[in-house]
């Protein structure tokens, strides 16, 4: 074992050991039926990736319809079909998954010392519902396809003609994939933390995929039964929320939010845990105000429960609604600026390298900043009133999701992918990816900011020649093409990583938590023996050094 | 007529209702937060990044700084107040936004797929929305079968309009012009073709103007030339088409005076004068083969002499 974990960056934690968990045992049964949480991991880790990309090819084929004014390449049907399911790839089959499911999945139970996840075939199964869900909303897609936005506003959802119950059951089902990881991360969380792993030990990560497990838990079901509602309205002819049968169109509205303004935080919470991590471990230097961190994901948590209305303030809602409404999103808004500053101020006296995953992490800090600010806009009900349904908004939820989420999800794809596989990429093509992106993403949503100021609707498939709007959509769309160049270049470097990639040592990074102790890629059971922590995961050295991750003491190689 | 988004602020379209001054106002309050606030954490992030660089000299940190309770609570403290500040602001922009004054006057609009209809205290309706200057007007909103949504950016107004409950909104414009009205719900095919005008006009053009029918037939104007732009006014050509054989939501126009064919139910019927009108008062009457039956009424909308002009202009589509 090495003493100085500084002084020789590439140092073993002994000999390494050529059986892992990816040559254990082979076949494609060995895959598919795996109760292994990195198998498991991994999986979701390359079906998201197929998913994210079917979900950017339908946002280039968006921005390109909206390249000139009129018809460019598609008709108003397929283009509120492309949209429509452009918004639900995204949202329910990439970005809620992506982050706890696929990194957090296999990342977590090793940052607690765990052998696996407390119910390993629940998390099977969890894959396998997510699995049949994607294939449903697909083939919902060859059949037709919903043109209703991915909102499924009534009563247009429950009256038009398109496959909508098909597509509302691959949500329900989708719904059950999330109930099932966050229920078992709240008891893995609880049950599995190795010796020594006290609350105050646990990584931000983690304390970030708990908060979001609770959300999961609390608030997916409710989307459940919505659907549900919708589904039997269709079918049965209930009035729940049509008029025409007696329904109310604004209920489902508060029913779906109930769901889906918590789910912007399972949304994002996940992306700052990553945040925490890779500041922490590129600038080598201990996080400032763990504690305020930590509280304050499980803060957004609480509060999140409560703001739904804000997405409704021109909805009909009463004025005296929209004020409590108001008035909580603005205490929402308050622990995720605690946490950008904090990320900041770890920067500060730190010894900072720009590897790609801090790249990508950098974008998350410049962006998430710039997509949480312009909410002040949408939170204040003066101004709201404006830019509600503009593509301000638009803009504004790209810069938190996709300049948030997105970037957190590849700077921790690349963070940790020399612990998935064993192999390290070129660095320099991963830098480069992450750059290209930064920009392309700015040109891409920047100016819809601007266009949705001066009252851009958003979900249009046509804007007038004359309405000053095209220089924009043009600027956008050249965007769009920046981003793809980004992501091939992503895309690209990271598969060929895994046949041509250098050997990566047990922790490349020099970071400090647990999952670093274990060799690359880990071994079937994580550990030969359960670690023992004897203090925080971000204990970096100023002057003195200790040598292992969190102090823990073990015989692993 | 067009909108005029170009002559704007950078950020803001005109501001051409009472109301839009305050609005801006918070806007750009909002804007100062969002600029100190980003050039703060975009400075303070550059600098460290910079500056603390790792380098053979700075391998490893210089500080194990773990948290500062006076910083946090100061930068917890000041956004907190900042926030509250903007909330009781736009609070007090929303309620001068939506509560109308007590002397304007009503308009009652009906939205469907895909036409606005304005409909004024003497009784006429229009496609259009024509409103004088210098008075309060409040719109009071409601659909005939999805959500849509009012929305005039130069006014920095917006409802929805909801299917089975009234909405209102109002606006009092400062001056004669002309304005763009989007509907900004997602309704479907033709959602981002929902767009009108609002004419603002002067107190007096008004009065003229309304009792002379706002959209009465043009003087001397050749009825199928007016039936054509009613075509379009309303919305018709959504779903219609004027090209032979052209198939959109609902048959072309293309040779319909006079056409002979079969309802879904197997009648067979003729496309005279009164065949024409009733398909447009009551759609549901008569569908014909092969197609949804996905029509609105237009009951309230089309008047004698519109309907006149309608059939004349389909009579030239031979």
């Amino acid at each position: 074992m090495s003493s100085n974990t500084q002084a020789n960056p590439e140092y073993q934690l002994g000999e390494k050991e050529s059986t892992n968990y990816i040559n254990a045992s082979k076949g494609l049964m060995s895959w598919l039926f795996t109760i292994d949480h990195k198998r498991i991991g991994l999986m979701y880790l390359f079906t998201i990736m197929g998913t994210f990309a079917l979900g950017g090819f339908l946002a280039l084929a968006v921005r390109l319809e909206l390249f000139t004014p009129g018809q460019t390449i598609m008709g108003p049907d397929a283009y509120n079909r492309v949209f429509t399911l452009h918004g639900l790839v995204m949202v329910f089959l990439f970005i809620i998954p992506g982050i706890p499911a696929a990194l957090g999945n296999f990342v977590m139970p090793l940052m607690l010392g765990a052998k696996d996840v407390a119910f390993p075939k629940l998390n099977l199964a969890s894959f396998h519902i997510y699995v049949i869900g994607t294939v449903m909303a697909l083939y919902t897609t060859l059949d037709g396809g919903v043109d209703t936005g991915w909102t499924f506003y009534t009563p247009y959802s429950s009256t038009i003609d398109s496959q909508v119950v098909m597509m509302t059951m691959s949500a329900f089902v989708l719904g059950f994939s999330s109930i099932f990881t966050g229920l078992n991360f709240v008891v893995t969380i609880h049950k599995m933390r190795a010796p020594g792993m006290t609350w105050d030990r646990l990584p931000l990560f983690v304390w970030a995929l708990y908060a979001t497990a609770i959300i999961q838990v609390m608030a997916t079901p409710v989307l459940g039964i919505t659907l549900l509602l919708l589904a039997m309205e269709r079918v049965m002819g209930i009035g729940i929320f049509d008029p025409a049968l007696g329904g109310d169109p604004v209920l489902f509205q508060h029913f779906f939010w109930f769901y889906s303004h918590p789910a912007v935080y399972i949304m994002i919470l996940p992306g700052m845990g990553v945040m925490s991590e890779l500041i922490t471990t590129f600038s080598r230097k201990r996080i400032f105000g763990y504690r305020a961190i930590a509280l304050s994901s499980i803060a957004i948590a609480v509060i999140s429960f409560l703001v739904w209305g804000h997405h409704m303030f021109v909805s009909g809602q009463s004025a005296y609604a929209g004020m409590v409404f108001s008035f909580l999103t603005f205490l929402v808004a308050i622990p995720s600026g605690i946490k950008i500053i904090n990320w900041s101020t770890t920067l500060y006296k730190g010894a900072i390298s720009l590897d790609a995953p801090m790249v990508w992490a950098l974008s998350f800090l410049i962006l998430f900043t710039i997509g949480g600010l312009t909410g002040i806009f949408l939170g204040a009900l003066g101004t709201d009133i404006h830019l509600h349904d503009t593509y301000f908004v638009v803009a504004h939820f790209h810069y938190v999701m996709m300049g948030g989420t997105a970037m957190a999800f590849f700077g921790g794809m690349h963070y940790w992918w020399p612990k998935m596989f064993g192999k390290m990429y070129n660095e320099f093509a991963a830098r480069l990816a992450a750059w290209t992106v930064f920009v392309g993403f700015n040109v891409t949503f920047f100016p819809q900011f601007i266009m949705g100021s001066r009252g851009m609707p958003r979900r249009y498939y046509d804007y007038l020649p004359e309405s000053g709007y095209q220089i924009f959509h043009q600027i956008s769309t050249v965007g769009s093409w920046i981003l793809l160049l980004g992501m091939l270049i992503m895309a690209v470097n990271l598969f060929s990583s895994l046949k041509n990639g250098k050997e990566a040592s047990s922790n490349p990074w020099e970071a400090r938590s647990l999952e670093w102790l274990t060799q690359s890629p880990p071994i079937e059971h994580n550990f030969h023996e359960i670690p023992t922590v004897v203090e925080g995961p971000y204990e970096f050295p100023i002057a003195t050094a200790t040598a292992t991750p969190q102090g823990a003491e073990s015989s692993d190689p | 007529m067009e909108s005029t988004t170009q002559t704007g602020s950078f950020w803001m379209p005109p501001q051409a209702s009472t109301t839009a001054a305050e609005v801006d106002s918070l806007f750009d309050f909002i804007m100062d937060l969002n600029y100190i606030f980003f050039a703060i954490i975009f400075a303070m992030t550059v600098y460290f990044v910079v500056k603390y660089q790792k380098t053979d000299e700075n391998p490893i940190a210089t500080s194990d700084l773990s948290h500062n309770t006076v910083w946090e609570g100061l930068w917890t403290f000041i956004p907190l107040v900042l926030c509250l500040i903007v909330f009781v602001w736009g609070f007090r922009v929303f309620l001068n936004n939506t509560v109308a004054p007590d002397n304007a006057m009503e308009i009652n609009v009906t939205a469907q797929k895909w036409s606005w209809s304005f409909k004024y205290d003497d009784g006429q309706t229009t496609s259009d929305l024509y409103a004088p200057a210098g008075q309060p007007v409040k719109l009071i909103l409601k659909s005939k079968d999805v959500l849509h949504s009012f929305y005039v950016p130069d006014f920095r107004i917006k409802s929805d309009v909801v299917p089975g409950r009234y909405t209102t909104v109002w606006f009092e414009a400062m001056k004669p012009g002309d304005h763009r009205i989007f509907c900004t719900e997602y309704c479907g095919r033709q959602h981002s073709g929902m767009y009108r005008t609002v004419h603002v006009l002067s107190a007096e053009d008004f009065a003229k103007k309304k009792s002379d029918g706002f959209e009465g037939r043009p003087e001397g104007q050749d009825p199928a030339v007016w039936g054509k732009q009613l075509y379009s006014k309303y919305g018709c050509n959504a779903c219609h088409g004027l090209e032979e054989g052209e198939v959109k939501v609902g048959p072309s126009f293309y040779g319909i005076y006079g056409r002979k064919g079969e309802t879904a139910d197997g009648q067979s019927y003729v496309a005279n004068e009164e065949y024409i009108r009733e398909s447009i008062m009551e759609p549901m009457a008569k569908i014909v083969k092969g197609y949804a039956p996905a029509m609105p009424s237009f009951k309230d909308q089309i008047g004698g002499d519109q309907m006149d002009a309608i059939i004349a202009f389909m009579k030239t589509l031979k």
